[in-house]
Formats: structure tokens, C-alpha cells, sequence
């Protein structure tokens, strides 16, 4: 093939597959470290990947691994992954706008694949112009398609190894969240925000301000985020 | 835990999930959202991964944890780095569990 990559007219599930690329190389490891802990968590295959099929927020699924774990109650687990994906609401807030023209069971269909993953993508992407809706579904049931593979392959692995701390695997959610926050730093205040709203969540749990730290820390710091920005310079308009 | 209970577990955390995730798309795509908002929304990203971030790293048991025994805080260094360097959040997620097992392999914890 001689002609560059922007000549070939690709189809839309072609170019789709090729953009969630870099989320796949992150949810298949990842996906993979969740099966193994949901294992160990005592949850059947099928549960496991029921959780990824149904629930499909990474944090929060493995978050729930180390409850079902540690025999939490039921209300505690929803109650605490409705906080964990509370951000959902925000992120569709930020990519709503971007969506005016899709109908209500397309945005449903949207809106059920919408992660941190896919959001950074779609946020970095929309403001340029919205795809096809077939090629944001083809980025959207890549992602998905890869974390339940992910999710399988660690639910086979969980019955063969013993224990997921010499391999550093329980690291695989701070490592995830410092990639995350590090490639979406654009700009100084970003850096202010997360030192500030990291300090503060860790001061209000060590106050004993448990399950409810993350969101009341998010909250106050990304109001802070605001004043920064107004105080630094006015933002670019 | 019995395997009923766990799956209507999940059930009720796919129900909590999704709703968040819904909503906005439904009761405001139609509508412009005012600047404050915006800007508000722009930092929520950063802010949330860093209220999750921070206490698993610094915090242990609900108490702070901040000694060269961490093997998380230590791990982060190297993480944050190649995460900067390479923009890369397989590398990086790649770079951060090595490190950690081998710290839990050479370090006498």
C-alpha cells in the first residue's frame, strides 16, 4: 500500500476499531485483573461477567470485588458504586451538548457505553465535528467488546493463580486513575485541582468522612478548579 | 454471599450506573448549558480520578500512610513519569505493577 492512511476510505466500523485501539491495550489487562479479583471475591464466572456486561465502570466494578470481598452488605456495595460512578452524570453532562441531533434510544445506547475512557475520547474528538453515529457506536462496542474479553480471560486466570499481590495486580486502579489524570493535564490549574481535591478527599477520610469523600472532595474541587481559572487569567473564550 | 444475591446485587449497581450516565443525555442535550457550568464540568474529570487517587495511595485502614514503606506512594513516582513521558495508560498501568512487585519482592516489608 503506498497511499497514506488519510486516502483510504474506511468504513466507519473499520475506523472505529482503529480509534478504541488505545483503550482496548488498557481495558484487556485491566478487564483481566478484574476477573482475577471477582474470582477471588467469591463470584461465579457467570456473575463476573454479568458485572462487566450490566454494570461496565472499571473502578467501580473492582472497587466491588474488594467489598463482595470483605462480605459487604448489598445496600453498602450499590450504595457505594452509585457514589464511585456519580462522575457518569457529569461526563454526559460535558457530552451532551455535542448530541442535540440523536434521538432519545440512540443516546440511551450512547449513554450505557459512556466511560472515562471513551468520554476522554469522544471530549477530544466532538467539538471538531461528531463523527458518524456508526463509527462513535463502533468506538464505543470496541471498548466494551475488549473489557468483557478482558473480563473472561481473568475469570479463567482467577481459578489458576493464588494470590494477585506478588504480581502487583491490586496497583492496576491508582496506576489506571495517575494515567488518567495525567493525560487529560492540559493546563497549570488542572495540576492545582488534583493536588487540591486529592489532599482534601484524604483529609475527609482520615476525618472519617467514609464512601461520601470522593464526591464531596470532587465537588468543592472543581469549584475551586473555577476560581482558579477566573483568577490565573480569564479563560479563553 | 450466595450467587442469587450477588447477581440482584448487580442488577441494582447496573440500575445506579446507568441512570447518571442516562439522564443527562436525555434532559439536556436540547438545551445550552450556562458558562458557569462549563467550566465547572471541565475540571470534574481530574478532580474525581484525584479524590479516588489520592487516599489509595496515602491512606491505609482509614489512617495516613505516608512512610518509605508505601509501596503504592513509591510505585506512583515511576507511574506519574512514564504517564508524562510517554502518554501512554497501557505503559503506564504496565510500569506502576511491575514496580510494585518488585518492590514487594526485593524491599524487606
Amino acid at each position: 500500500m503506498t497511499s497514506s492512511p488519510e486516502a483510504v476510505v474506511r468504513s466507519p466500523w473499520v475506523s472505529g476499531l482503529i480509534k478504541a485501539t488505545p483503550i482496548v491495550l488498557g481495558y484487556i489487562p485491566i478487564g483481566l485483573t478484574f476477573g482475577v479479583l471477582a474470582q477471588k471475591a467469591g463470584l461465579s464466572t457467570f456473575n463476573t461477567l454479568m458485572m462487566s456486561l450490566l454494570v461496565y465502570a472499571g473502578s467501580s466494578q473492582l472497587v466491588a470485588a474488594g467489598l463482595f470481598a470483605a462480605g459487604a452488605p448489598t445496600a453498602s456495595i450499590i450504595l457505594t458504586t452509585f457514589v464511585v460512578n456519580l462522575r457518569h452524570l457529569l461526563l454526559s453532562a460535558a457530552i451532551a451538548p455535542f448530541l442535540k441531533r440523536w434521538g432519545k434510544g440512540e443516546l440511551a445506547a450512547f449513554a450505557y457505553q459512556l466511560t472515562d475512557e471513551t468520554f476522554a475520547l469522544h471530549a477530544a474528538e466532538f467539538p471538531a465535528g461528531v463523527p458518524s453515529k456508526t463509527e462513535v457506536f463502533a468506538i464505543n462496542a470496541t471498548a466494551q467488546a475488549s473489557w468483557l474479553v478482558g473480563t473472561a480471560l481473568g475469570a479463567g486466570l482467577g481459578q489458576v493463580i493464588a494470590e494477585v499481590e506478588p504480581f502487583g495486580l491490586d496497583y492496576v486502579l491508582p496506576a489506571l486513575f495517575i494515567a488518567l489524570i495525567v493525560l487529560q493535564i492540559e493546563k497549570r490549574t488542572q495540576i492545582g485541582v488534583a493536588l487540591l481535591t486529592g489532599a482534601l478527599s484524604v483529609v475527609l477520610l482520615v476525618l472519617g468522612v467514609e464512601q461520601w469523600h470522593v464526591i464531596i472532595a470532587t465537588v468543592i474541587g472543581a469549584t475551586l478548579g473555577v476560581f482558579l481559572d477566573l483568577w490565573t487569567n480569564a479563560p479563553s473564550s | 454471599m450466595d450467587q442469587r444475591t450477588i447477581f440482584l446485587t448487580i442488577l441494582g449497581m447496573a440500575a445506579v450506573t446507568y441512570l447518571p450516565r442516562l439522564l443527562p443525555t436525555w434532559l439536556l442535550s436540547s438545551r445550552e448549558l450556562p458558562r458557569w457550568l462549563v467550566l465547572w464540568l471541565r475540571h470534574v474529570p481530574v478532580a474525581v480520578l484525584a479524590a479516588m487517587l489520592f487516599p489509595a495511595i496515602m491512606t491505609q485502614h482509614g489512617r495516613l500512610h505516608l512512610g518509605l514503606d508505601n509501596v503504592f506512594l513509591l510505585a506512583s513516582i515511576p507511574t506519574v513519569l512514564v504517564a508524562w513521558r510517554t502518554r501512554s495508560l497501557f505503559g503506564s498501568v504496565i510500569t506502576g505493577i511491575i514496580v510494585v512487585a518488585l518492590a514487594r519482592l526485593v524491599l524487606p516489608l
